[in-house]
């Protein structure tokens, strides 16, 4: 193989481990840090992907299509305004985070202040009525056939071979600054309620904080995360269809990545998500049935439950901050009580 | 009405508008003027299909309702006990009697064969076997370490992947398939008055599950074990200290939960007349608006649940595409969330 052909494969895989990283530390927001069970993840992923997508393509051609309508045009729209950094790219990226964030309103508006697995069925319902409204509604999402022809971020500055490679770059970026952001936003005051919450609400409430709002905050922040990673995705892939966002790929692999890497822990997310990622892409060159998708996705099945049961911190595990002041023993004791992420 | 209102503006939920009494008024009047829609004007025979399907869908919803009033957490594997037992029906049906020469199909006025009555206690058993396996396995150690509701609802799901993975590439090493067909002769309709066509299988799902629906009442209500288990249900510390063995209990309430489950799938397999791995998965989402709509933890409220949510999902047919119904089902959940999130006829307000 040429050196070519292994950083087009590399950064191929890059791409598709950064996206998966961000959908990671999303869940992290929502899972780790304040214990919200969120298995609707494919849902936000794909309202990302496909909000970023209809606004940026060209409106479809209606002699090709018949009842396909939608089609923003955003780099057209914007042309003036590129400023030769195409600007699309970035209000593409807000309007997907936006529609997550308001259906993440909506969903958390009724179900935050009810018990936990009231969030997590209605998680999983919203995604798949979002998998229907896209196989079903050919208007909006031209069903089954999906979105061809989504543009390029930077399209224009390098020969179409390499665009991978630079698209590798941005998106590292991307998981670089959320990466940076989360840090910051995790470790403040504001981050502190959120595990308080996470570890007794009741306590939280008795302190004085709105545990509905604060729940809510990062219900919403977790889901703009997750839509970002969808409009990663459109832009790497340029083509999405339904079938790409079911829950198998889009939200189990995801759950497994954060409780391998370490819930609680964004660089355990990070890590995590290249880790399975990797093994997950490695082994497709396998012989046989080894390389079949059954077989990989028992041992998803099995990572999961395996993590949980041998190892509830994944990888890295989280900071206790706690820990390290209190007298030896206490974080025993902590333990017994409740064994939530970290 | 005064009293109330103030209460509920000093209750931490202020800010939700169905904190707001009038709004709650108005939420149960569309609800109310839906449900006479559906009864008016729907067609009797969607209607009692409706029913009929429904009694299959309450015998997986009283499972997780089960589960959840003695386990104290979601199961969101259960869709995958379903698929489990009608996998090991079909394989049973197309793989294994086939070579026993037992191929008959088309028993009385039903399409299927008597072999199927013997593949539907050997999926029960899989299925029960497999639950009381997978707690030895993985929630025993969970309780063991007190972990949180939600830990066990990750568990299960990755035991419900894990279980779907392999069922389907059974499927795929044994036929090459991901849609199996169950064998069956074809029946004409039981026509009945009003224009009610109601296929012949369905009538059996119907009077299948009615059977066990009623045998889980005698079991829990007469026996000693099933008094035990509402016991455990009830208050396990109690239960504990009066001398019930609350392991042996959990153990009753997986293979009762996955055996349930195990005829369910069956049953809407052959009443579909196939078998895909996502069956069960499919049927998560109105299993759980059954179990909320009648109460988390409530049998009846799971059993009337079902029967609701399945008419309005086969009614709704009439007016949107068929491959909407589970939206039916989770557009009715939200709502439940919305006017009464302890359900028809789940506990205090309390709780919730």
């Amino acid at each position: 193989m040429e050196l070519a052909d292994l950083l087009t494969y590399v950064s191929g895989v890059a791409i598709l481990a950064s996206v998966y990283a961000v959908l990671a530390l999303g869940l992290n927001v929502h899972w780790g840090a304040t214990g919200i069970l969120n298995i609707g993840i494919a849902g936000f992923f794909s309202l990302g992907a496909y909000t970023s997508a209809l606004l940026t393509t060209a409106p479809p051609d209606p002699l090709q299509y018949e009842d396909f309508k939608f089609g923003g045009n955003l780099p057209e729209l914007l042309g003036p305004l590129n400023l030769g950094i195409d600007l699309w790219f970035f209000v593409a990226m807000l309007g997907a985070a936006a529609v997550c964030g308001l259906v993440a309103v909506v969903i958390g508006f009724i179900t935050l202040r009810l018990r936990e697995d009231y969030l997590a069925i209605t998680t999983l319902g919203i995604a798949e009525v979002i998998r229907l409204v896209l196989l079903n509604e050919k208007w909006l999402s031209n069903g089954s056939r999906g979105l061809y022809g989504i543009p390029q971020f930077l399209g224009d500055w390098l020969p179409p071979h390499s665009y991978d490679l630079l698209y590798a770059g941005v998106c590292l970026l991307v998981v670089l600054f959320l990466f940076l952001a989360l840090n910051r936003a995790l470790t403040s005051p504001w981050g502190r309620v959120l595990r308080a919450i996470r570890e007794d609400e009741m306590t939280a409430t008795a302190s004085g904080k709105d545990v509905s709002r604060f729940k809510l905050q990062a219900f919403i922040l977790g889901a703009v995360i997750m839509g970002i990673g969808g409009a990663l995705y459109a832009h790497g892939t340029r083509f999405i269809d339904p079938f790409t966002f079911d829950p198998f790929l889009a939200t189990f692999i995801v759950w497994a990545m954060l409780m391998v890497g370490g819930s609680g822990n964004n660089l355990g997310a990070i890590v995590g998500a290249f880790l399975v990622w990797a093994w997950w892409s490695g082994t497709q060159a396998l012989p046989g049935f080894l390389s079949g998708p059954d077989l990989r996705y028992f041992l998803i099945g099995v990572l999961i439950v395996g993590t949980i049961l041998l190892r509830p911190g994944g990888l890295l595990g989280e900071t206790r901050w706690a820990a390290r002041v209190a007298p030896p023993g206490a974080e025993d004791r902590e333990r017994k009580g409740d064994d939530r992420p970290g | 009405m005064r009293e109330r209102m103030a209460r509920l503006r000093d209750d931490r939920l202020r800010w939700h508008p169905t904190a707001n009494p009038y709004v709650r008024m108005a939420l149960w009047v569309v609800g109310g003027v839906l449900a006479a829609v559906v009864l008016i004007f729907g067609e009797p025979s969607l209607l009692v299909n409706g029913l009929l399907l429904g009694s299959a869908l309450a015998l997986a919803a009283i499972g997780v309702t089960l589960i959840f009033g003695i386990l104290g957490f979601a199961h969101f594997a259960h869709g995958d006990f379903m698929t489990l037992g009608a996998f090991v029906a079909y394989g049973l049906l197309v793989g294994v009697f086939p070579a026993w020469g037992l191929t008959q199909a088309g028993l009385g006025p039903f399409t299927f064969g008597f072999p199927l009555l013997l593949a539907l206690p050997a999926g029960v058993l899989a299925a029960a076997a497999l639950a009381v396996g997978l707690d030895w396995l993985i929630y025993r150690h969970l309780r063991r370490r007190l972990a949180a509701a939600m830990t066990f609802a990750i568990a299960a799901l990755g035991a419900a992947f894990a279980m779907r993975a392999v069922i389907r590439g059974t499927m795929q090493a044994g036929w090459d398939t991901q849609i199996g067909q169950l064998p069956r002769e074809s029946r004409q309709f039981i026509q009945l008055p009003l224009d009610i066509g109601i296929p012949p299988d369905n009538l059996f799902l119907g009077l299948a599950a009615a059977l066990l629906i009623v045998g889980l009442y005698l079991f829990l209500a007469r026996t000693r074990t099933g008094k035990a288990m509402r016991a455990t249900a009830d208050n396990p510390e109690l239960a504990r200290v009066s001398g019930v063995n609350t392991q042996l209990i959990i153990y009753w309430t997986w293979a009762l939960g996955a055996g349930l489950a195990a005829v369910a799938g069956t049953l809407i397999a052959v009443s579909q007349a196939q078998f895909t791995p996502l069956l069960g998965w499919k049927m998560l989402i109105p299993i759980f608006a059954a179990v909320i709509l009648g109460g988390i933890g409530s049998l009846y409220g799971a059993l009337l649940g079902a029967l609701v949510i399945s008419v309005a999902m086969e009614v709704s047919t009439q007016w949107i595409s068929p491959s909407y119904k589970p939206a039916v089902a989770f557009i009715i959940m939200l709502v439940v969330l919305l006017i009464r999130p302890q359900g028809i006829l789940g506990k205090s307000a309390q709780d919730r």
